[in-house]
């Protein structure tokens, strides 16, 4: 069982402090993938797990053991490098084999994992060849087959698919997936891609400036988003963000703009004049002729099947909106519209947090 | 080989030369002459007998006086031709020569003595290579047993060097430690002190640890040089770290990544110090000179040493073995320069 836990992990270098406590809990088996801005400490959080970064304070335990003081190798971990970091003097099939000569595997084992690994990534055909006769794809394959080799029980990846073009990144990720499937270990996958995010993982840790937003399932985070920036983080395009105060009865916000919304009596804890941002995504909008806000248009995205309006409100907040099919709409046209208060998300202006009633959170 | 032609033969004007062709050739031209000439006269040299040496003016070839085996005399006769007086054009053997007059015979009639000024005789001459200079360092002297010091002094202190090196320059270049940055500068500060200021003080070391007159004593003090540390540890700066962060998941140690990882991914750069440092330590000379003083652990370079003395110098002795002292090194530049130049591109480059 590899279970991972971080008790209040924190890293520093001198002054500074990358990585602020963190408390978390991967469970056996789990794909979980950190996720959060460039410079926010996740791969360092990756490192700090794998042993190659020392930790400054708190714990890391993997299988009920705590690891601090273990050195990288013997964590039975793998990991996969963003750079691939294949060792360029050795063939493909000595990349393979590596780390089972180093614990001892007899020679006539490691022929056959070493087959069997590349035969399940497809890369039976290039064993002999050098990593920098290899295709960016391919060298992917060999990094990642060289930590599945070993049978570890834990498998890391930082940003592995960052050096691909998009459309191998999307081949990639589904083997990834398929991978986690097949081997059933625990898996931990550091990106910056929100979507790569979403469509990998089982719990989604969003990070940022070396703090845990908020960690959990990918619908519970992209649907009862803790905070201002996890609701701004998960989703694409981007939710769209209207800056008020509550009224005096709670039933209404007031917008900066002097529009009025209505807002559900119940699922948040809105006090009267508070000041509170409403998030609300772009398909949970529409364009309607009586609706309460208007918004001129600025640029229209068709992409055939769906269509993207971008606009601002009176005060300059702009607006995402997202329309079911073709769109007749153009620069500069004024319209009304209109928001599904069933999908609104209220958070505190102040201190971004989420405003959703406890029952409700997950 | 058409290549080679064609490389050779390359010009700038078509058709004509361009004057740009006349200077580059020309001071190519000159190169050769400056850089292959003493070798070449040195080779030449090294073929020709004690008295061709020291013929002057001196003459590009080795030459030596024909010889023939006369009727009546044990050993050979020189061969003369007689230029003047009444048997002008004739052949002649000389027997001995005195006072300016020399007794020759006849090669067909031995018996018949004759005696003429020895103006009258120009040698005969043809060209001929002296071998007996280099079975002499054979037979004379045990050139084998000073090839075998050099060799091995070489080999050792080579293999010392780089092991030695390379590990400063792993720790410096891949290691986080306190007191890095000082351990760098002090071995590079080294650089600046000149050898004959710390001879003295490395003799007494040497001479305490009885490494006296032992091939040790000469491999042992140039294990570890700032030059070779320095070299290898900006190279292994190249290196990405996520590459040792890889073996190290794959649970190599740290001295297997040394093996395994550093060594073959510098190869280059050790290629470059593998073949400075075995070009200072064959033709190293001061430091064997004070710490060898017994003949049979003399390298070539004492052993050529030897052979210049105060009042005599065996000069035949000393052009062949100088000839054969540069065989050697010449070969392992021959097959080794490629290196030089990628090496040391590659090293200062990134």
């Amino acid at each position: 069982m590899a279970r991972i836990e971080l008790r209040d992990v924190r890293k520093s270098y001198g002054t500074v402090e990358v990585i602020k406590g963190i408390d978390l809990d991967i469970a056996h088996g789990e794909f979980c993938v950190f996720v959060g801005p460039s410079g926010c400490g996740k791969s360092t959080l990756l490192r700090m797990i794998s042993g190659l970064e020392l930790i400054s304070g708190g714990e890391v335990v993997i299988a009920d053991k705590v690891v601090n003081s273990v050195p990288a190798a013997d964590r039975g971990l793998a990991m996969v490098f963003q750079s691939y970091a294949l060792y360029p003097h050795m063939s493909v099939r000595q990349n393979l084999s590596f780390g089972l000569e180093n614990i001892s595997t007899p020679r006539a084992k490691i022929a056959e994992k070493v087959d069997q690994v590349a035969k399940m990534l497809q890369i039976d055909m290039l064993l002999d060849r050098r990593p920098k006769d290899l295709s960016g794809g391919q060298r992917q394959r060999v990094a990642i087959g060289r930590a599945v080799v070993r049978e570890p029980q834990v498998f890391l990846f930082d940003e592995p698919l960052s050096n691909l073009d998009a459309e191998l990144r999307v081949d990639m990720r589904g083997e990834i997936t398929a991978l986690h499937r097949r081997l059933e270990n625990t898996m931990i996958y550091v990106t910056h891609d929100q979507v790569e995010a979403m469509t990998m993982a089982d719990k989604i840790a969003v990070l940022r400036l070396g703090e845990l937003e908020q960690f959990g399932r990918p619908l519970d985070l992209y649907n009862r988003p803790r905070n201002l920036f996890v609701a701004g983080f998960i989703g694409s395009p981007k939710m769209n963000f209207m800056k008020g105060r509550v009224a005096e009865n709670r039933s209404q916000m007031l917008l900066d703009t002097g529009e009025a919304l209505a807002l559900p009596e119940t699922g948040f804890t809105q006090q009267p004049g508070q000041l509170v941002t409403l998030g609300i995504r772009p398909n949970h909008m529409r364009a309607i002729a009586d609706g309460p806000l208007a918004m001129d248009v600025r640029s229209v995205e068709q992409l055939g099947g769906e269509s993207y309006l971008y606009g601002a409100l009176k005060d300059g907040t702009s607006l995402t909106l997202h329309l079911a099919g073709q769109t007749e709409m153009r620069l500069g046209q004024t319209i009304q519209i209109a928001a599904d208060a069933a999908q609104f998300h209220l958070f505190d202006t102040v201190s971004g947090d989420s405003l959703r009633t406890e029952e409700t959170q997950p | 080989m058409a290549r080679l032609v064609a490389m050779l033969t390359a010009t700038r004007g078509k058709g004509r030369l361009h004057w740009t062709d006349w200077v580059s050739y020309g001071y190519l031209t000159l190169g050769i002459f400056l850089m292959f000439g003493p070798v070449v006269w040195l080779v030449l040299s090294s073929f020709k007998t004690p008295n061709e040496l020291d013929r002057f003016p001196p003459r590009f070839l080795p030459y030596a006086q024909d010889t023939l085996v006369v009727e009546g005399f044990d050993s050979p006769l020189s061969l003369f031709k007689v230029v003047e007086g009444e048997m002008a054009g004739e052949t002649v053997a000389q027997i001995r020569r005195a006072a300016g007059r020399s007794e020759v015979v006849r090669p067909d009639a031995p018996d018949e003595r004759i005696r003429m000024p020895a103006t009258q005789l120009a040698p005969i001459e043809g060209v001929a290579f002296a071998t007996e200079n280099y079975t002499n360092l054979f037979e004379r002297f045990n050139f084998l047993q000073f090839f075998w010091n050099s060799t091995f002094i070489t080999v050792m202190a080579t293999l010392l060097m780089l092991l030695v090196n390379s590990m400063a320059a792993f720790a410096l270049s891949k290691y986080e430690f306190r007191g890095r940055l000082s351990v760098l500068l002090i071995v590079v500060g080294t650089l600046m002190i000149p050898q004959t200021v710390v001879l003295v003080p490395l003799f007494l070391i040497v001479t305490e640890l009885g490494m006296f007159n032992s091939l040790w004593g000469v491999i042992i003090p140039g294990a570890a040089t700032p030059t070779g540390v320095f070299l290898l540890r900006q190279y292994m700066i190249t290196i990405p770290d996520e590459i040792l962060d890889a073996a190290r998941m794959d649970k190599a140690s740290e001295w297997k990544i040394f093996w395994r990882i550093i060594i073959p991914l510098s190869a280059p750069a050790i290629a470059v110090l593998a073949i400075l440092a075995i070009m200072w330590r064959w033709n190293d000379f001061l430091w064997p000179l004070i710490v060898l003083t017994r003949t049979e652990n003399f390298t070539l370079q004492l052993a050529l040493n030897s052979f210049q003395g105060e009042l005599q110098t065996d000069w035949p002795s000393l052009l062949a073995m100088t000839v054969l002292t540069l065989l050697p090194i010449a070969t392992v530049f021959m097959f080794l320069q490629k290196y030089i130049a990628t090496g040391i591109a590659s090293t200062g480059g990134k």
